[in-house]
Order: C-alpha cells, then structure tokens, then sequence
C-alpha cells in the first residue's frame, strides 16, 4: 500500500474541502478500496475518514411512503431492517444475496455505489487497463473475459459494474443525494454509473470532491413491495458476484393485467442496466411465462457478446422472465435461506433456469 | 504522522498510538499487540480467517483501518473464554470436529459467535451455511463446522431461555 495522509473531517463540508484536494478518495468501510490499495490498483495519497461524520447513520421514511438511507448505512442494517424490508423486498433481497456477512456488517450504502469493477486486469496493474490507466489498452478484449458485459461496451472497455444493490435501486427510480462545493445535488442512480464509451476512467457522475450523502426512494416504489424480487446467477452458490441478475417489480390488477413494471439487470454492463423497452412490453399484457418470455428477449435486444460470453445473452433472457415469474408469484413473507438464488425455489416454481 | 486511537480490546480500554495510517486492524492486532489468535489468510476480504467482531459486529479485521475503528470495541478469539471455561462455540467446534489443521478455526468461531448474535438460523442448517460462506476452511471441515454451529445455537437459545426464567 502506498503512504497517504489521514485525514477525519468533522463536518460534510470539511470532508468536501479536503476531498477537493487532487489525489484524495474517500473512505468509509474500505472493504474495496483497501482491497484495491493493497493490490496497487488505487494509490490515493489521501484519505477522507468519513465513518465519524454525524448525520449519515439514518433510514428514514416520507410521508408518501418513500424512504431516504444515510450514505453510511450498512448494508446489513438496511436489509435487515423490518419496514425498509417490507415496503422495499427487492433491495433487500439484492443486499442480501451480495458478498459475505462480514462485508456486509461493514460494507456502506454510499461506499456499494461507489465499488470498482472486478475485471482481473483492472486490478492486475500488470495488466493493460484503459479504466485504470486511460489509454493504456485492454488486456480483456483477448483475454478471460467470459465474465464481461454484453450490453454499453466499448472497444476501450468491456468491464461490468459489479453491484447487486444497484440492479435493485435502478429499477425502483432510487435518487442519488450528492454533497459538493456548490452545495447539494440529486442524480437519477440509472445516471449515476457511466458507460464507458471512449472514456472508461469516468466511472461515476461525481465530481471531484462530491461525497454521496443518501439514498432515497420514491413512496411509488413501495406501491410495487407485492410483486418484487432479485435473482442472480453466480459460479457458486454464496459469496460471489452475479454472472448475470435481475431485479424486477410488478403491479398486477385483479384480472390478471400488468399496469406498472420494472426491470433491471446486474453483471452485464459497466452500469445496473435498466431495461426500459421491455418494462413498456409488459404494461396491459397478462401475468404468464409467454409475456415473460417476451420481456426477456426484449432486455437482450440490442446484446452482443464482447469476448467468451455470449452465453451470457441466453442466460440473461431466462433470468428476466423466471425473475418476473417470481415476482408475479409473490413477495415471499420471509426470504429463502438462500436469498436471489436459482436454487431457493418456492412451491410451484418451474425449476429450470 | 503520528495517530492515536482509543479501543475497547476484550473488554479493556486501551489507548494504542499507530506509527503508520495504513496499519490494518489485523497488522495492529497480530503485530502490534500481539494477539496472533486472529489470523492472516487471503489479506483481501476472501477468506474470513482475520474475522473479529467490532462494535458487536463480525467483521473482516484485514479490509479494517486501524485508525478509522477510534471509540470501537473490539472482541478476538483470545477474549471468548471465561478463564479455563472455554465459550460454547468453542467447546462444540470440538464436540463436533469442526476443524482439521485448525488455522481458519479461530475467524470460523468468531464468526459463529457473531452469527448467534445476529439470531436469524433458527436451526436451519442451510441459513447456518449461507451465513458462514465468507469463512473458508481449505481442510473442508464444512459438515462439522455447521453441526457445531447448530449445537452452539442450541445451548445459547436455552441459556437465554433460562437467563429470562
């Protein structure tokens, strides 16, 4: 690891001034960016310790049913806390079925949207990596890469986003709260991560300095609480990160129709990968595995594979609808024991994937 | 740069100057303070074998800075025994052979204990591997590491029936 200065600001605009400072990144847990210090894939010489900053610690509700997170919040206090659960399963099923208990004890609700790729070559810094070095090449384009995107890449980069909370805040319209020099400002979290286009170094809609100080979620997304659920793939059963994962939420009237849904998907684009054309496919069809079918192949339209992965397009297209399936059947009372996996199926389920 | 944290280690405050900002809590623990229970496997958050509880709550000690953990508690394995009375976890980890060479034993209890702390297995055996998966045993003492776990449950569900009686 690299010397840095330590730095533990007392306020949000201390933290901001000091972050301004060329060189500095934030920490809150740390459970990515130490991982990336050790490994020299990130040498800041700075380090804002925002962890002691008051005021950042809260999950509180609105009047209309929404809900506003600190940008400190764990990731296991939110998943595990009873309202924020009820009104809003998806996101709690999608923290729930990411990294380990010890991470996510530790791991923050700011610092999850703020998480690297986990492309090798990213953080091999032996390796050739565009979005670490700009203009240094991409050594994933001909290398192992059956684990990158298919959908928003770039010759320049192929590398995915690798959250699950993100996949679940993207499809439920969650807004990014942001502290900076010129004061505060709200982003859209389907704006928040960047495709990497020629510029793969730009990861994020922040600018230097900004910290994320909350999370909040619209009072309609708990409206969809009924029908909403994430599913994920992965090399093994706990503690890995999705192959491809979906979050989707439902409203469905009494005769069966669709009025409202929401799709997105983790684990194949640099970015939670909303799929808005086949949300609008579904809205006045009914709820059955030929309309999810459909969604499905629609999320997949314009894929294409970016190296060994066009596995990931099939893949992708059956997660869609068995996630939408899962949905249409039900919020659960109590998630599986195995939340977001394929292999936790409910009474009923068609068992394939 | 000199730094200076105050923690709460197995129930003693102590006041601890650090040399250096990039000391992990781990490095402060095994090279520091000599407390070596705590072990170093992957170093990168993999493996589990460094987890300690902080504030009561399991963590990977090698992905912790020292410095940012200033007021915390901390708890490791050298603070789970009450004098020659091993804790639960530990005497059922032997009941149940939920070990071989021993070196993920110690991440493997704490982790158990913070587990029943957080009381969500209900004696499910599946639950018990879900949340057990961020500590790896290379020997592959899986079977006896849930059954002890489970039993570990057992025996603190029925001590805290007794301690509300």
């Amino acid at each position: 690891m690299n010397p840095f200065d330590y730095i533990r600001p007392a306020s949000i605009d201390e933290a901001v001034a000091a972050a301004s400072e060329p060189g500095s990144a934030y920490l809150a847990a740390g459970t990515n960016l130490l991982d990336l210090m050790k490994g020299g894939a990130m040498r800041p010489t700075r380090l804002v310790d925002i962890t002691h900053l008051p005021s950042l610690n809260a999950i509180e509700r609105d009047n209309d049913g929404g809900a506003r997170v600190g940008a400190l919040v764990k990731n296991s206090d939110l998943a595990y806390d009873d309202k924020f659960a009820r009104d809003f399963p998806a996101v709690a099923e999608a923290l729930l079925s990411g990294a380990s208990p010890q991470l996510r004890n530790a791991a923050t609700v700011g610092g999850n949207l703020m998480q690297r790729t986990r492309c090798a070559y990213f953080y091999d810094t032996a390796s050739a990596c565009n979005r670490r070095v700009p203009g240094a090449g991409c050594d994933a384009r001909d290398g192992l890469n059956a684990n990158h995107a298919v959908l928003g890449w770039s010759d320049a980069c192929i590398a995915t986003n690798p959250s699950d909370f993100c996949v679940a805040l993207a499809a439920l319209d969650a807004v990014v709260e942001i502290a900076g020099r010129e004061g505060r400002r709200e982003v859209a979290l389907t704006d928040f991560h960047l495709l990497p286009g020629d510029t793969p170094q730009d990861e994020t809609a922040l600018a230097p300095g900004e910290l994320i100080v909350g999370v909040r979620l619209p009072g309609e997304a708990a409206t969809l609480a009924w029908h909403s659920r994430y599913l994920k793939v992965r090399e093994r059963t706990s503690y890995a990160f999705a192959l491809v994962s979906a979050a989707a939420a439902l409203a469905i009237d009494d005769a069966g129709t669709i009025t409202d849904a929401r799709i997105a998907l983790g684990g194949v684009a640099a970015k939670p990968w909303r799929a808005r054309a086949a949300e609008a496919g579904l809205i006045g069809e009914k709820a059955n595995v030929e309309a999810f079918a459909a969604a499905g192949r629609a999320a997949f339209a314009e894929a294409a594979p970016s190296g060994d992965n066009a596995y990931k397009i099939r893949l992708g297209q059956n997660i869609v609808a068995r996630v939408l399936a899962r949905a249409a059947a039900g919020t659960p009372h109590e998630l599986p024991a195995l939340p977001a996996s394929p292999f936790a199926t409910a009474h009923g389920e068609l068992a394939h994937v | 740069m000199s730094l200076s944290i105050q923690v709460k280690l197995n129930g003693e405050s102590r006041a601890i100057d650090l040399d250096d900002p990039r000391v992990t809590l781990l490095d402060l623990l095994r090279e520091r303070l000599e407390l070596t229970g705590t072990k170093k496997g992957c170093d990168r958050g993999q493996c589990g074998a460094c987890t300690v509880l902080v504030d009561g709550r399991r963590v990977n000690a090698c992905l912790t800075l020292a410095a940012s953990i200033d007021g915390a508690t901390v708890e490791t394995i050298e603070g789970v025994a009450d004098g020659p009375a091993l804790h639960p976890v530990q005497q059922a980890f032997i009941d149940h052979d939920g070990f071989q060479c021993g070196y993920c034993t110690p991440g493997q209890i704490m982790s158990a204990i913070g587990l029943l702390r957080e009381a969500r297995v209900h004696g499910d055996p599946e639950r018990v591997r879900e949340q057990m998966s961020g500590n790896l045993c290379r020997c592959g003492a899986y079977a006896g590491i849930v059954e002890a776990v489970l039993e570990a449950e057992r025996i603190t569900v029925d001590q805290r029936k007794r301690g509300a009686a």
